[in-house]
């Protein structure tokens, strides 16, 4: 029995609370491209940069608070500063697309290049970014580090295996949690909601029962922007802000939402926790699993790993390779907005 | 035709002759390239050593009066091989460099030294490599270092975990030649003294997430874990990460891990964690510590190293009584070794001295020079121990 609760204790520790924390993550990422795909209907490559610029926002405000004492106690205060860098991001988000994609999106531009504009998009706010922060590690993460300690959790139940949960983990979760019930709230009760997935259905017959187009993609933005603002908050408090660091997320970001079906929700959140555990569960060495679970004399020498922790980012692109070969669209295809 | 061109070649060969009366020294480094802000430094340790001797008055080199010793900069890169080997070249066909004094990072040592110092039989006396494949290439002789080859540090990194009664450890290593090279030494000489290495795996700088290499690290085991890897970089995430999960409580710190800013970045949990960086409490490394801020360089790493690599290069020419390499290739460890009269850093022109009248010196520099197999530095490592949130050092080996 003993064993069996070690074991627990062990892949709790290892995959399933990092698991949860970088799924949420990963799927609010993706719901984010998701949103731009299904009522702009282009990659938007430059929502890595978005998510930087958002948590980058949210730093600068978070040291202001710092500075004059302002804190949310065992929280990170972080959460105090994240509106602003919400208003922020949602700014720069309505000013690029006035700026660059309304320009294409009234010549009727082909998606490709759409995608081209926004790979050009996403240098330029990467530029702005390093312009403004650096290049380097910030850190802004304060407040109590841990729920819960390896330690702690020892002496609690007397295993040999640690649980830790940091605060950070618990806050993304939930954060994230409430995010996606608010936005399919509004997206399946609201009227602006209903126009939305109305205009991702079928665009001219949502213009012809008077849809405004701009205010669709005006919403849209704003969706896209409070979520990517969020993502980047919570993985940089959760990981650590680098400016770098974005530009290796996009890659499983696309991978989730396309892995549920671009277009789609749903699929998107689903896609990001296949994505997160994926590279968890494959890169994960099974040596002290195995060691607990089989009888003694049993257990392997070796560490049980069946890919190096060097592949981890391949392991995103292997399901989306084997998702695009056997069911194109994605998991939860047939469904969008 | 045929004796135009040979009357041509020979004008040229005579040509370079004459120009072969300025002694030159080439100063290779990184100035662009992932070592740019230490290369500076670096370069100016060189230089001081240069114009030292040059104030002193005392170089002859062979020749009958005082001459003036000059150093030219070229760019090695850090990284770029080709590169770094047409700068090289430059250094030996056109400004006609006597020795060089470089390179910077092991790879482009390594290319440097195949393809331009043995085609021309130049002597280079690199400051900062530190790759344990340089101990054993085929180099006619010319090459030396005054930086310890990272076998070096293994060993004493095996020596301090085993009389700290570590027997199992686990060790995470940057994903390139330093950190390769640095945690197989470590494995090898750790294994020697009977401990058990339970994993050697890389780690990718830059990543924003260690959880998963921390994962494997964990399922391994270990008492300790060894970070090789950098401070700045991916040795801190590993470290937080592997505190975050309970993973590893205390840290062994390789070199490219001692600095202020990690116990910072980290807090109390640091505390116990040990490392060990090359260091040298020998009065030398004092000394030079003045003339450096005399001269307005900031002493960094391998600061001291360069200035003695210049040095030695100078005082083996003036215990040769020759400038060709393949002259006084032979006197580099004649100088830097005993038996002689010791020289610290700031009596070059003493040095000098005592060779011109055919005397023998034992140099000792800002760095403890002691120059041993093929030519490297031995090695001296201050010991470190992390205590109220900053790195102490409790020891020299």
């Amino acid at each position: 029995m003993t064993d069996v609760l070690n074991t627990l204790a062990l892949v709790s520790n290892f995959i399933i609370v990092p698991g949860l924390a970088y799924g949420s993550q990963l799927a609010l990422g993706a719901l984010g491209i998701t949103i731009v795909y299904a009522v702009l209907r282009f990659s938007n490559f430059a929502h890595g940069e978005m998510m930087s610029f958002g948590a980058m926002i949210t730093i600068l405000v978070t040291w202001v608070l710092q500075a004059r004492g302002i804190n949310l106690g065992p929280l990170p205060t972080a959460l105090l500063a994240l509106p602003l860098g919400i208003v922020a991001t949602i700014g720069l988000c309505l000013a690029t697309d006035r700026l660059v994609y309304r320009y294409y999106r009234q010549k009727r531009a082909s998606p490709v290049t759409y995608l081209i504009v926004s790979v050009g998009v996403m240098f330029l706010m990467g530029g702005l970014i390093r312009f403004v922060i650096g290049p380097n590690d910030q850190i802004f993460a304060d407040g109590a580090r841990f729920i819960m300690k390896a330690r702690e959790f020892k002496q609690m139940t007397g295993l040999n295996e640690g649980l830790a949960i940091k605060s950070s983990q618990g806050v993304t979760v939930l954060t994230a949690v409430v995010i996606v019930a608010v936005l399919f709230w509004f997206l399946n009760r609201t009227r602006t909601g209903k126009s939305m997935r109305a205009y991702s259905d079928n665009e001219d017959l949502a213009l012809l029962s008077g849809i405004n187009p701009e205010q669709v993609v005006f919403i849209a933005w704003i969706i896209a922007g409070t979520l990517a603002a969020v993502a980047g908050t919570l993985y940089g408090l959760d990981k650590s802000y680098k400016p770098f660091t974005f530009l290796q997320l996009l890659l499983p970001i696309f991978a989730s939402a396309i892995v549920g079906g671009v277009g789609n929700p749903l699929g998107a959140i689903a896609g990001g926790f296949v994505i997160a555990f994926s590279e968890l569960i494959v890169t994960f060495a099974y040596k002290k699993v195995l060691g607990y679970l089989l009888p003694t004399g049993l257990a392997p020498e070796g560490l049980a790993q069946l890919l190096s922790t060097d592949y981890k980012f391949s392991v995103s692109f292997m399901i989306l390779v084997i998702v695009l070969l056997v069911k194109p669209t994605g998991l939860f295809s047939g469904k969008t907005l | 035709m045929r004796k135009i061109l040979l009357a041509v070649a020979a004008t040229i060969m005579l040509a370079g002759q004459a120009l072969a009366g300025d002694v030159k020294i080439g100063i290779i480094l990184g100035y662009t390239g992932p070592i740019e802000s230490l290369t500076p430094a670096m370069a100016e340790g060189a230089e001081i050593a240069i114009a030292e001797v040059n104030a002193s008055q005392e170089f002859r080199g062979g020749y009958g009066a005082a001459r003036e010793i000059k150093g030219i900069r070229a760019d090695s890169t850090c990284i770029d091989s080709a590169a770094a080997t047409a700068a090289a070249e430059r250094l030996i066909t056109s400004d006609k460099v006597n020795a060089i004094m470089g390179a910077d990072c092991s790879g482009v040592t390594t290319a440097i030294l195949q393809n331009v110092a043995m085609a021309n039989g130049v002597v280079m006396v690199s400051p900062s490599a530190t790759s344990p494949a340089l101990s054993t290439i085929e180099d006619d002789g010319l090459f030396f270092r005054t930086a310890p080859s990272d076998a070096r540090q293994g060993q004493v990194v095996a020596d301090i975990l085993k009389e700290q009664g570590y027997k199992t450890i686990a060790i995470t290593y940057t994903n390139n030649d330093y950190g390769k090279g640095l945690a197989d030494s470590i494995e090898t000489n750790f294994k020697a003294v009977g401990g058990t290495v339970t994993l050697n795996a890389s780690h990718e700088d830059g990543k924003g997430d260690y959880g998963a290499e921390v994962a494997a690290l964990a399922q391994a085991g270990g008492e300790i874990l060894v970070v090789a890897g950098y401070l700045d970089q991916g040795g801190k995430g590993i470290i937080q990460a592997s505190l975050d999960t309970g993973a590893f409580d205390i840290f062994f710190n390789p070199d490219g891990m001692i600095g202020e800013s990690l116990p910072a970045a980290i807090g109390a949990d640091l505390n116990g964690s040990i490392g060990c960086a090359p260091g040298t409490d020998s009065p030398g490394a004092a000394k030079f510590g003045e003339i450096a801020e005399a001269a307005g360089t900031k002493v960094g790493p391998f600061v001291p190293e360069s200035y003695d690599a210049a040095a030695l290069i100078m005082f083996a020419m003036q215990a040769a009584g020759s400038t060709r390499s393949q002259d006084f290739k032979g006197k580099i460890m004649e100088v830097a070794n005993a038996p002689g009269t010791k020289i610290y850093p700031g009596e070059l022109g003493k040095g000098l001295k005592i060779l011109r009248r055919g005397g023998d010196i034992d140099y000792v520099g800002g760095s403890s020079v002691e120059l041993i197999g093929g030519g490297e530095s031995a090695g001296n490592y201050a010991e470190y121990l992390v205590k109220d949130g900053a790195f102490t050092i409790i020891g020299y080996r």
